[in-house]
C-alpha cells in the first residue's frame, strides 16, 4: 500500500531520535491526517516496541487519532476562561450546526487565548478569537464555500 | 532604511486578524510607493488593543490599534507612517498607560524584538548573560541563580539554584555520561499563556537560557516539550533554532536543543509525566524520589525548568552578582513578581498583598519602594525581610518580630 510506504519513509528518519515515537507518531498524522492501525506493527518492528506499547500511547493521546477526520478539524476551546466567556453555548450551538456536516467538531482545552474568547482553531493552523454563534456559522458558511 | 511597521504575529493578535493586517499593510504601501519593512513582533500584551500596530518613526514607535484590514488605508492617508493622528491612533507605545508602569525583565524582549531575527535580539540587549556565563566557571553561574533568589515560576516556586545544584553534583552514570535541560512549555492551565508569549515573542531568550543552565551543570542536550495546543509556539523555537544555530554553536558549544511537540495530555505538564512522554511512552507519572535532578530523562540526571524560568536566566547573568542579590530579597516576598528592576538605580514599586518592611525605619507598606536597594524613607541599605511562613504575614528578619 502507497501509505505503509510513506510510513516506513517516515519511520526510517526518526528512528534513530531518543524517544522517538512520538515524533514519529506526529509526522505520520500530519502527512496523512491520522495514525492508521495497519501502521501499528510496522512501528513496533522499526522502534523495536510492542504493538500493545503503541497502541498504549495512541490510545492515550487526545491528539492522536486512528480514522481519518472530516474536510476540517474545527477545535473549540472548552477550558475555564472561554467557558466564562460563553464557550459552552458556542460549543452546543456549534454541535447542532456541525450534525451531519463533513466537518469534525472536537473540543480543546486551552488554546492559551484566554483574554480574547471563545476561541476556535480551524485544522491547527487559523485561529479565531471573540467567536459567537453569528462568528461561527460565517465561519463555516466560508469552509463550505471554500470546497 | 527601509521605514519598520510592526505587526504582530502572537497568536492572539493572528486570531483577530493580524495577518490580514499585515498583507493590507504591505499592499498600501506597495500601492503608495512607500518602502516598508513588515516586522512580526511578539504581542506587548495589551489584547484589547489587538492587532496593535507600531510604526517606527524618529518620535519613537507610535501605536496604533485595535486595527482591522478595513483602517490600513485611511491610517496611511492619515500619514501614519509619520505618526500622524487618525481615529486609532494612540500615541508613543512606550508612553501608554499600563506600558508606562511596568518594568520588564523576564519579558523585556517581547513585542520590542523581531523574535524570527537574531540581530534584532542581540540588538536589544540579548545573548550577554550567556556571554558572561561562558568565562564563569559552573558553580559560579549556579552561585549566581541562587543568590538572585530565582524561583521556578511554573508556580511552585522550587529555588532554582538548589535544583541546578543538585544536578551539577550529580554523577553520571559510566555507560551514559550525559545530562539534560528540559523546558517544560506544557503550559496547560486555563487563564495563564505567559510562556506561550513569550515562545513566540522572544524565543531567544528561551533559547540563551537553556544553554546558561547547560553551561551550569555540564548538560550538552536540551529539550523542549511544547504542547501541540500551541502550534505557533513551536513554529516560533524551531525558527529560532535554524537562525540561532551559529550563535548558540558559537557561544554555547556543543550544546543542542530540540523542540518536542506534546499530544494534547494535560499530565504531562508535570514533571516526571513529560519526561515519561519525552521519552516516548504514555504520561503516567513517576514515583519520586529518585527526583529529576538526580535520575530525570532516559535515568540521567535533568534540570527540568519552565518556560519563564529559564528566560529569566539570561537577565540574572547579564547583571551580575550586586543588583541582583541587593533585590533578591524584595523579589523572594513576591513569587508572582513579573518583572525585575533593570537596574540598581531603579526606583521598584511593588505591589503585594504582603506588607514588606525595612529593617531600620520599619516603614511597611502595601507598595514598597526601594532606590537603589535603599529604603525610600531612611535610605538605609533596605533588609526587606519576607521571610512569609503564610504568604500573607511578612517578618522583620532582624527583629523577628511578626507584622500585623
Amino acid at each position: 500500500m502507497a501509505n505503509l510506504a510513506a510510513i516506513e519513509r517516515i519511520v526510517a528518519a526518526k528512528r534513530t531520535l531518543p524517544g522517538a515515537l512520538l515524533p514519529v507518531l506526529h509526522d505520520i498524522q500530519e502527512a496523512l491526517g491520522h495514525i492508521p492501525p495497519e501502521s501499528v506493527p510496522l512501528i513496533a518492528r522499526e522502534l523495536n516496541l510492542s504493538r500493545a506499547e503503541i497502541h498504549g500511547v495512541i490510545s492515550y493521546y487526545h491528539h492522536f487519532r486512528q480514522t481519518l477526520p472530516g474536510r476540517h478539524l474545527v477545535r473549540i476551546c472548552c477550558a475555564e476562561a472561554c467557558q466564562a466567556v460563553g464557550g459552552e453555548a458556542l460549543a452546543e450551538h456549534a454541535r447542532t450546526r456541525l450534525e451531519g456536516s463533513d466537518l469534525t467538531l472536537e473540543p480543546v482545552y486551552c488554546l492559551g487565548l484566554c483574554a480574547i474568547g471563545p476561541a476556535l482553531q480551524i485544522d491547527e493552523t487559523t485561529l479565531h478569537a471573540h467567536v459567537t454563534p453569528e462568528k461561527f456559522d460565517a465561519l463555516m458558511a466560508a469552509l463550505a464555500a471554500d470546497k | 532604511m527601509k521605514a519598520r511597521v510592526y505587526v504582530p504575529r502572537d497568536a492572539a493578535a493572528l486570531a483577530l486578524g493580524a495577518d490580514a493586517v499585515a498583507v493590507a499593510i504591505a499592499a498600501e504601501a506597495a500601492r503608495r510607493g512607500i518602502d516598508i519593512q513588515v516586522v512580526r513582533n511578539g504581542s506587548r500584551g495589551m489584547f484589547w488593543l489587538e492587532p496593535l500596530i507600531e510604526v517606527a518613526t524618529p518620535r519613537g514607535r507610535i501605536a496604533y490599534g485595535p486595527v482591522a484590514a478595513s483602517d490600513v488605508r485611511s491610517l496611511f492617508a492619515a500619514g501614519c507612517m509619520s505618526g500622524g493622528v487618525h481615529r486609532l491612533y494612540l500615541g508613543a507605545t512606550d508612553a501608554l498607560p499600563w506600558l508606562k508602569r511596568q518594568q520588564r525583565l523576564a519579558c523585556r524582549h517581547i513585542g520590542v524584538v523581531d523574535p524570527r531575527s537574531l540581530d534584532d535580539y542581540l540588538a536589544d540587549g540579548g545573548g550577554e548573560g550567556l556571554r558572561r556565563a561562558r568565562g564563569m566557571a559552573p558553580a559560579g553561574i549556579v552561585a549566581q541563580v541562587t543568590d538572585a533568589g530565582l524561583r521556578g515560576r511554573g508556580g511552585a516556586a522550587f529555588p532554582v539554584g538548589i535544583k541546578w545544584q543538585t544536578v551539577l553534583d550529580a554523577p553520571t552514570s559510566p555507560d551514559c555520561a550525559q545530562k539534560y535541560i528540559v523546558c517544560n512549555a506544557d503550559e496547560g492551565d486555563s487563564g495563564t499563556f505567559s510562556d506561550r508569549l513569550l515562545m513566540e515573542g522572544d524565543p531567544f531568550s528561551l533559547l540563551e537560557g537553556m544553554a546558561i543552565a547547560g553551561l551550569a551543570v555540564g548538560a550538552t542536550r536540551g529539550y523542549i516539550y511544547v504542547r501541540s495546543e500551541y502550534p505557533h509556539a513551536i513554529e516560533a523555537l524551531n525558527a529560532a533554532l535554524v537562525g540561532g544555530r551559529d550563535w548558540l554553536g558559537d557561544q554555547a558549544g556543543n550544546f543542542a536543543i530540540e523542540v518536542r511537540k506534546g499530544a494534547g495530555s494535560y499530565v504531562c505538564g508535570e514533571e516526571t509525566a513529560l519526561l515519561e512522554s519525552l521519552e516516548g511512552r504514555r504520561g503516567i507519572v513517576r514515583a519520586k524520589p529518585p527526583l529529576p535532578a538526580v535520575s530525570g530523562l532516559f535515568g540521567q540526571p535533568t534540570v527540568i525548568n519552565n518556560v519563564i524560568t529559564l528566560a529569566s536566566v539570561p537577565g540574572i547573568l547579564a547583571r551580575g552578582r550586586i543588583s541582583t542579590v541587593a533585590l533578591a530579597a524584595v523579589a523572594r516576598a513576591v513569587p508572582c513578581l513579573s518583572s525585575w528592576p533593570a537596574t540598581s538605580s531603579t526606583v521598584v514599586w511593588l505591589k503585594c498583598l504582603s506588607a514588606l518592611r525595612c529593617a531600620s525605619c520599619c516603614t511597611t507598606s502595601a507598595v514598597a519602594r526601594v532606590r537603589a536597594g535603599r529604603c525610600a524613607r531612611c535610605r538605609s541599605a533596605a533588609h526587606w525581610a519576607p521571610t512569609c511562613p503564610s504568604r500573607n504575614s511578612t517578618r522583620c528578619s532582624t527583629t523577628r518580630r511578626s507584622l500585623p
